[in-house]
């Protein structure tokens, strides 16, 4: 690969980065909804549990992580959706720059606008639901890499079911199974760094789940793109 | 040497080979099935502390380990699918995908039968158990995104790409339920360990397992044959067929 070539490939995807936080800073609620669904549906607990602050303290990481989850999840259906409908992607598809390059760097910007917020705004959940203090600093940096790779994981269904009418109940149903590792690693090192250990395992095993997925799901984004259009 | 793979991708060929292989292989299934459930449900000595519950494993361990290599095998078929455009691999994977489903929830249901006098309870999150179910619910999604397509040809492919989704998350999923597993074990709940098995019970699985494989091979055939007779009914050769039957 020449230099130009280099260039043309950093330029295309630069541009193609300026173009997706410009259209996600323009559709706010599609940012600002998945917040507020982890703000409702997190003060439902203690209603539906109990108020208790020992129950809720015990419950909170999981909480926190399953819910922060399924806002990731609910963000993640719109993801090609508009694209979709008014044929921009088939320009993607015919672009001479790789579709690879683009979902991944279209999947990075759905992410700064949905998983880095949901990851900022949880310390106020925390607080909510009393979750100990000394979780606080890891719960922040188990969401900032795991809805990474929620996100990555995400886009593949999302990519999958764009052609469909009705493809959120399917989505669920394609991606959640795919979500386990991650919830698995990331609840439970909320909850130990909450009793006061070190977790620093748990947090590289995130963060190896999100390389794989930032290398690999890109992959089968594009796939899934192409078909989706073909349909 | 590779015109056989090519020969496969002729639906008239793999119907004569099939209807060949399967008069080979029905039977050496019934066999193994039946010599397999006599000794392990009959000689097979009652487990010390289980009694005779522990005999539903000649069904639930050959159904569990074939849960997972179906999805292997339904996965290898969409990736062929996917390279060659292979149309009898789509068939198969479709085959695969609807079978694996059934064994995975038959798995479950004997697991869980096995479970209610072993450990007195139906239900146990352990961790063989929870992979199980992760397993059900990704055959389910595959099933599901392929009804939900209205154009079959993007079917097949979308389901395809997800089994190899799968393929590469699924020993992730194993290894992140064991170690998760691992943190919040009971004390009270043991498994047979396999090698702790006595050879005078592990036999007679050994045959269920074998057997449940060739029954496997002669269920997914008999479902790729319907599948191709149904595709290809228009050709002569199908109607042929149908005449003389």
């Amino acid at each position: 690969m020449n230099a130009s070539q280099n260039l043309s490939l950093l330029k295309g995807l630069s541009a193609t980065l300026k173009r997706e936080l410009t259209l996600l800073w323009r559709r706010k609620s599609d940012s600002l909804n998945p917040l507020l669904f982890l703000v409702v549906v997190c003060s439902l607990f203690p209603l539906g549990v109990s108020p208790e602050p020992k129950v809720l303290a015990m419950l909170a990481p999981g909480i926190i992580w399953v819910v922060a989850l399924l806002a990731c999840l609910l963000s993640t259906e719109s993801m090609f959706r508009s694209d979709f409908d008014d044929g921009a992607l088939e320009l993607f598809l015919l672009n001479p720059q790789s579709l690879y390059f683009h979902s991944l760097v279209k999947v990075l910007a759905h992410w700064l606008l949905t998983g880095v917020p949901l990851a900022l705004l949880s310390p106020i959940i925390a607080l909510l639901l009393n979750l100990p203090v000394a979780g606080i600093p890891v719960l922040i940096m188990s969401l900032l890499i795991g809805t990474a790779s929620l996100v990555f994981i995400g886009a593949i269904g999302s990519a999958l079911t764009v052609g469909l009418r009705r493809g959120g109940v399917l989505l669920s149903l394609i991606v959640l199974p795919l979500y386990v590792p991650v919830l698995i690693f990331g609840a439970d090192a909320v909850k130990r760094a909450a009793e006061g250990a070190a977790v620093p395992g748990q947090l590289a095993i995130l963060l190896a789940f999100f390389m794989l997925s930032f290398a690999l799901a890109p992959l089968a984004v594009a796939g899934a793109l192409r078909i989706s259009v073909d349909s | 040497m590779w015109t056989w793979f090519h020969k496969l991708g002729s639906p008239k060929w793999f119907y004569d080979i099939s209807g060949k292989l399967l008069n080979f292989m029905a039977p050496v299934a019934a066999l193994l099935l039946i010599v397999g459930a006599i000794w392990g449900l009959l000689y097979a000595p009652a487990d010390f502390r289980q009694g005779n519950s522990y005999r539903i494993i000649y069904i639930h361990v050959p159904v569990s380990v074939l849960s997972l290599s179906g999805y292997y095998i339904m996965a290898i078929a969409g990736a062929i699918h996917l390279i060659w455009k292979m149309k009898l691999a789509e068939i198969a994977m479709r085959s695969a995908a609807r079978m694996g489903a059934g064994l995975t929830f038959l798995a479950l249901v004997t697991g869980s039968i096995w479970g209610k006098p072993t450990w007195g309870t139906w239900w146990v999150w352990d961790a063989r158990i929870t992979s199980e179910l992760v397993l059900l619910f990704l055959y389910l999604g595959i099933i599901a995104l392929y009804e939900a397509y209205d154009n079959k040809v993007s079917a097949s492919r979308a389901c395809a790409v997800l089994a190899l989704v799968g393929t590469v998350n699924i020993p992730i999923i194993y290894k992140s339920v064991d170690w998760w597993y691992s943190l919040h074990q009971p004390a009270t709940i043991k498994l047979t360990q396999k090698s702790s098995i006595d050879p005078s019970m592990f036999y007679p699985l050994l045959i269920m397992i074998v057997g449940f494989y060739f029954f496997y091979g002669v269920a997914l055939m008999l479902n790729m044959r319907t599948e191709v007779l149904i595709n290809e009914r228009k050709t002569r050769w199908v109607q042929d067929i149908v005449e003389r039957a």
